[in-house]
């Protein structure tokens, strides 16, 4: 199970990981080191096996929409990188 | 008079509180300055409180002089960097969240301040929980007080060293993967593990959703139920949170075991475990025998040797998605010097995180991908249904199960951190509890070339009760748990 270069720069890009040459180098060894162990998984008979989420058998957990005060906007600022007045400041979405 | 209140559990303390012969503040002092003493050889600690845990022990002995007492309150404790503490800087021991401040407590955090407990420090752990020895910490690793060249195990190693070193009377940690009881296992102290959805997670930092859950790191089981007692219960914040009744849980701790069968399975003695570790752990289920208890030998849990990659498929695919928030815009770290928005979040990711957590971001998103999802994800999560059966047939004979908390004594700082593979085998004993939800606990079970080794006991879901009166009838029987490191 060798994971090839592009592969792995493609997972990089969907999970938005930037990645140093090294880096890209050692994660291919490492993740095709890693799934060629796993490979075991694909000998288990799972055929009719329901798959599981969560241990506990909870569904559709929901509350009432009810109105609460909510944190006041300094302290949702407070660990803002960037900031502007009560405004969070971004990066440009669209170009 | 007394001469070491390091030394004091909580059940102690509280006796000498209630009756006025120790104060808080006392309490606290000496534990403050314990931590001043160890802390340059373990480095158990991120942030360590000084001014509002002086002012938490004077509030609580203002509380204790009227009459207001719970077993927890003016008790010094330290909360793993995972858990929101409102005010002060919660790391997960990364670069990404390391000047981070909570604008909110956790629930479990709430809960320990209504009891006035003492908040001295927050501890150390591999990054964002992601690992089994807190070599992994973006800040420093955390030394064993049994062995200083020693990993004290992980994730929540700097808890477990904390306890272990009475720089603090208890402890919280988190266990996704066994990052409770691996650590207290390494470093001879009480840790559990409770049933997934026991404990409240609103205000833990999310890394797999199905998987984490909150317990105490404990000197014994008493202390461990005392603590339990306190943080366990429904909350409405964490969706995945049980509400079934939440018992006294030191009402079940007596020292008779006789009408409890306990069974031993065969696959958690591993190829590769040590000889010393497993001539431990079968004298202590000699010893549960010796209590009354009747044991089961070579029980069979077969898809076992399956847990380590349904795990490390799952845990990394659920990491990857909670870890996403992380880009850099409303909190935590963030890259400033570049082009464009994607550029930003995808520097701020790779300054941020560290390799391990890099690691299993890339192995999560790989494995939930289009065209991967089935073959690893749901193939995962079908495994876990096999495991979660087999132990559901096992407790239908059984009361609990028993095994090694870990295959080896704590190894080498250095020995594995290169080698991802040979750092998660060292769970191997753990994971499998936490794919099926189960709660389960550690206790000290004795020593090889004095190197802690770990007894785990296995109990069906919300049968903490069962557990703990195990684990203290071991105790009461065994002196394993009393002895401290010469630190």
């Amino acid at each position: 199970m060798k994971l090839s270069r592009e592969e792995v720069l493609h997972i990089a890009l969907l999970a938005r990981l930037g990645l140093t040459e090294t880096e890209v180098d050692k994660l291919s060894e490492q993740l095709s080191n890693i799934l060629e162990n796993f490979e075991v998984l694909q000998q288990v008979d799972t055929s009719g096996i329901p798959p599981t989420a969560q241990s506990i058998a909870l569904q559709n957990v929901m509350k009432d929409d009810k109105e609460a005060a909510s944190l006041p906007p300094n302290q949702i600022l407070a660990n803002a990188p960037q900031k502007d007045g009560d405004f969070f400041k971004v990066r440009a979405v669209l170009e | 008079m007394i001469i070491n209140h390091n030394r004091l559990t909580i059940h102690q303390a509280h006796q000498l509180l209630k009756t006025k012969q120790l104060s808080s503040v006392e309490l606290t002092k000496a534990s403050l300055e314990r931590i001043r003493q160890v802390e340059p050889k373990v480095h158990a600690l991120v942030t360590i409180i000084e001014e509002s845990a002086l002012k938490q022990a004077q509030k609580a002995d203002k509380l204790i002089a009227s009459g207001n007492i719970h077993p927890l309150t003016g008790i010094p404790m330290v909360i793993k960097d995972n858990m929101c503490t409102k005010g002060i800087r919660t790391t997960c021991s990364s670069k990404m969240l390391e000047n981070f401040v909570p604008p909110y407590d956790a629930t479990v955090v709430e809960k320990l301040n209504d009891c006035s407990a003492v908040v001295v420090g927050k501890s150390n752990m591999d990054e964002f929980a992601m690992g089994s020895s807190t070599e992994h910490s973006a800040l420093f690793p955390t030394h064993n007080p049994w062995g200083l060249s020693r990993v004290p195990g992980g994730s929540s190693g700097g808890s477990a060293v904390a306890v272990a070193t009475n720089e603090t009377i208890y402890a919280l940690g988190s266990d996704t993967g066994g990052s409770i009881r691996q650590p207290a296992g390494f470093c001879s102290v009480t840790g559990l593990k409770p049933t997934y959805g026991r404990v409240s997670r609103y205000g833990l930092v999310a890394f797999a959703s199905s998987l984490d859950q909150i317990g105490p790191l404990t000197q014994d089981v008493t202390d461990c139920a005392l603590v339990l007692n306190a943080i366990a219960g429904y909350d409405t914040r964490d969706s995945t949170s049980v509400s079934s009744p939440t018992p006294d849980y030191t009402q079940c701790l007596t020292t008779d075991l006789n009408g409890l069968h306990i069974g031993v399975p065969k696959e958690y003695f591993v190829e590769g475990m040590q000889a010393e570790v497993e001539i431990a752990i079968r004298a202590a289920i000699n010893k549960l025998e010796e209590l009354g208890a009747r044991i089961g030998w070579e029980v069979a849990l077969p898809h076992t040797p399956y847990a380590l990659a349904a795990y490390y498929i799952i845990a990394p695919s659920e990491a990857s998605a909670n870890l996403a928030r992380y880009d850099g815009v409303k909190y935590g770290f963030s890259y400033l010097d570049t082009k464009n928005m994607w550029e930003a979040m995808e520097k701020t990711r790779q300054h941020g995180f560290g390799a391990e957590v890099k690691r299993r971001i890339m192995l999560g998103t790989y494995a939930l991908s289009a065209g991967y999802y089935d073959a690893w994800y749901l193939k995962a999560q079908k495994i876990r249904t096999l495991i979660r059966q087999e132990f559901d047939q096992a407790f239908a004979k059984f009361d609990a199960l028993v095994t090694p908390t870990s295959p080896t004594v704590p190894f080498k700082i250095g020995e594995k951190v290169d080698d991802p593979l040979q750092m998660y085998l060292s769970d191997v004993c753990t994971l499998p509890i936490n794919i099926a939800g189960l709660p389960a606990i550690s206790i000290p079970a004795g020593f090889a070339n004095g190197l802690p080794i770990g007894l785990q006991i296995i109990g069906k879901p919300f049968s903490e009760e069962t557990i703990l009166k195990i684990a203290h009838a071991y105790q009461q029987a065994t002196d394993w748990h009393k002895r401290k490191p010469e630190i």
